[in-house]
């Protein structure tokens, strides 16, 4: 694990550790088998959908199409991708408002994606949660959550779930586990703190994914969280096994969370994941990043999660320039097709305004109803 | 008035306002294994106040299910498993312990099914003491219902009786939207008639509880006995009142307030909660819109006192909307002061 090795001449910065302090956890070490070239492919091609799509977010959210917050994932989308690809379809994964990388690699058609952020009726949420809030029921994504941490406890009560219809209602083992994603910016709201303690007490199948980009909004994380360094330790202090994952390296999150997943599936237990990363742009939108150096963000540029799974497979000869090239035309028609689909969707009619409000009536019922993604189809 | 089963019709017996909660918990619970209840102390302690006893012997540990102290954790969870389609009860031993809780309850149950474009709801009963009257002093004293009734996308229930409680919780249990349910400390030992049984009692129809021709008094939880105290010491002075239990906060039952009002042609509203900016207030607005040429004078109020709760018994006594004050706003209301 690179990111574990002492700062070297070469790689003068390191968000995540201090000088001469190296963390105590080990790192998690997932068998690595050989993956299928063509699986190796389409996550480059889910990673650089992701990048495309949040390269033009920006766009648009400075031609003022999008409004609000915006936060963009570039650089951190090795973990959406990873871990998606490390879990079943069907269990749950919950995260915090940097979200469009997660909902993109778990299935969300990149249009509902955009048309949630315009604000139009094609969203995944019919324009009602915007850029923070993404949902899918179908793909079994939770959120999209706002305020910091909150998320967490939802994530662990996604895996409270799960345990209890499969061992309670349905008298069978558990089956399924709860990913709950979070930023290293959330490391020291009481609720991570909580939802960590009742997991490790209730012995609930859920992994716990801080996303450590070294920097909460601007505060870098030495600088707001104590034992920066060694985050792990906070999980061991909940009975939680910790684990180091490099998450700027597609195959190493992929193999080390399906080794995580499966043995918090198979124990029944939580897992606590320091998924170093660096986020290659700012906070926000309206960060102007003089927190950092232009040579601390230019040495994790060089570190690209796409260029290191590229290069991977080109130097295996997996990956010819000519099928590079389709892929990325193919994507860049992808993502122009959703702004395009994004513009011509409706806004949500007023009477949106008093949709979703309840289930049951109450007062004046205006009914509920399904976004346009899932209209026509059996979620049950 | 209340469609719901007539009691009179089905067999009752007198229990407590605790047990009539524990009956429609352990009814839905045999009902429907995806209702669990989890808090603080509910099993091993059958219940800081005895409302679960006997519950985890029937149940077991996997439903019902002692938390840490850790509102915020726990009812985040709880609403993670409602959005799975689980049906949590959680028990906060006080309201006023909800408060480090404001997030997940306000924040998400609240919103879920809006911001998710109808996608994920959130059928989850939040439960427990609210409301001053123990000598507790100010922390542990709140009447959540003036902050939280602010809120859409909840609805809040507050019995007064026995069996409002039964009906009550059994409604919460089955709706598919968040309830607060709002218990007293001070009335879980009242004993009242209750229907055996499945007994439900629609949400959003207050009931009358006791008949009156010269003043509508409109008041719900606790107060809602003190209103019929007041309404016996004023028959003596021959002033009739008309004590209308609400029942449920949201949603209100408007329709009920105005057709009494339109006959008594003077208010007064009853509520524990402080007065600036609550479910007092709000009917207040409501009865001046709807029955403005029907009141032969303004709604009159009575709330706690707009001060920190105080610990001395008599403070906190004066401090309540008690008979004496309701007796005193009822005459004033009736220029008979």
């Amino acid at each position: 694990m690179s990111m574990l090795s002492e700062p070297s001449t070469s790689r003068p910065f390191d968000v995540h550790g201090k000088p001469g302090e190296r963390t105590s956890a080990p790192a998690a070490t997932g068998r690595r088998d050989p993956v299928d070239p063509a699986l190796c492919r389409q996550w480059l091609r889910d990673m650089l959908l992701i990048r495309e799509f949040e390269n033009r977010c920006m766009q648009q959210y400075q031609d003022k199409k999008i409004g609000g917050f915006c936060h963009i994932y570039i650089g951190q989308e090795a973990i959406a991708v990873g871990c998606t690809a490390a879990v079943r379809p069907n269990d749950p994964i919950v995260t915090a408002y940097r979200d469009h990388g997660h909902a993109l690699a778990r299935g969300m058609a990149a249009r509902h994606c955009m048309a949630e952020m315009f604000g139009k009726i094609g969203g995944c949420a019919k324009g009602k949660g915007g850029s923070m809030h993404m949902f899918d029921r179908e793909h079994h994504l939770y959120g999209g959550h706002g305020i910091v941490g909150a998320q967490i406890p939802l994530g662990v009560g996604l895996a409270f779930a799960c345990k209890y219809m499969d061992e309670v209602i349905d008298g069978r083992p558990n089956s399924r586990v709860a990913l709950a994603f979070l930023g290293d910016g959330a490391l020291n709201q009481g609720s991570m703190h909580e939802a960590m303690n009742l997991a490790g007490l209730l012995d609930l199948p859920c992994v716990i994914i801080c996303e450590n980009n070294g920097y909460s909004m601007g505060t870098s994380i030495h600088r707001g969280t104590t034992m920066g360094h060694d985050i792990i330790s906070k999980a061991i202090g909940y009975g939680i096994d910790g684990y180091v994952v490099d998450g700027m390296d597609v195959l190493s999150v992929y193999h080390d969370m399906s080794a995580i997943v499966e043995k918090c599936r198979r124990e029944s237990r939580p897992a606590f994941v320091d998924m170093r990363c660096y986020r290659f742009k700012g906070h926000s939108m309206s960060d102007p990043r003089k927190y950092r150096t232009p040579e601390e963000e230019h040495q994790y540029a060089s570190d690209d999660p796409i260029g290191r799974l590229k290069l991977h497979l080109e130097e295996r000869g997996e990956l010819s320039e000519a099928a590079l090239k389709e892929m990325q035309k193919e994507i860049r028609d992808e993502v122009r097709e959703a702004i395009a689909w994004s513009e011509s969707s409706p806004e949500p009619p007023m009477s949106e305004l008093y949709h979703d409000v309840f289930v049951e009536p109450h007062g004046p019922y205006n009914g509920t109803s399904l976004p346009q993604m899932l209209q026509g189809k059996d979620l049950r | 008035m209340s469609t719901a089963i007539d009691p009179t019709m089905t067999a009752t017996r007198e229990i407590e306002f605790r047990d009539a909660l524990r009956e429609a918990m352990s009814q839905e619970m045999r009902r429907d294994p995806r209702v669990f209840l989890l808090g603080e102390e509910v099993a091993h302690y059958n219940g800081a106040y005895k409302v679960s006893k006997g519950m985890l012997d029937e149940f077991g540990p996997r439903r019902i299910i002692d938390t840490p102290i850790s509102e915020s954790g726990f009812a985040g969870m709880a609403i993670g498993a409602a959005m799975m389609g689980l049906r949590p009860i959680v028990e906060f031993m006080s309201w006023s312990f909800s408060l480090v809780a404001a997030d997940p309850i306000l924040n998400n149950a609240p919103k879920m099914l809006y911001m998710s474009g109808g996608q994920f709801g959130c059928p989850i009963v939040f439960r427990g003491n609210d409301g001053a009257g123990g000598q507790l002093g100010s922390t542990h004293s709140w009447c959540v219902e003036g902050l939280y009734s602010n809120v859409p996308g909840l609805k809040l229930a507050i019995p007064s009786c026995p069996e409002d409680a039964k009906g009550l919780m059994t409604t919460a249990i089955r709706d598919d939207d968040p309830v607060f349910f709002l218990e007293s400390e001070r009335v879980l030992g009242m004993k009242g008639h209750v229907p055996e049984g499945d007994y439900l009692i629609p949400f959003g129809q207050a009931k009358v509880r006791r008949e009156g021709t010269d003043c509508t008094l409109v008041s719900f939880g606790r107060p809602v006995n003190f209103c019929l105290d007041a309404a016996a010491e004023l028959a003596k002075e021959g002033i009739s009142c008309e004590v209308l239990d609400m029942r449920t906060i949201r949603p209100l039952d408007i329709d009920s307030i105005v057709r009494s009002v339109r006959k008594t042609n003077y208010c007064v509203v009853v509520d524990q909660s402080w007065s600036f900016g609550s479910p007092g207030s709000e009917v207040a607005s409501q009865v001046h819109q709807h029955c403005f040429d029907d009141l032969d004078n303004f709604v009159h109020r009575v709330h706690s006192a707009d001060v920190p709760t105080p610990y001395a018994f008599n403070l906190e006594q004066e401090y309540l909307p008690n008979a004496r004050r309701i007796c005193e706003a009822v005459r004033s209301c009736l220029y008979r002061a």
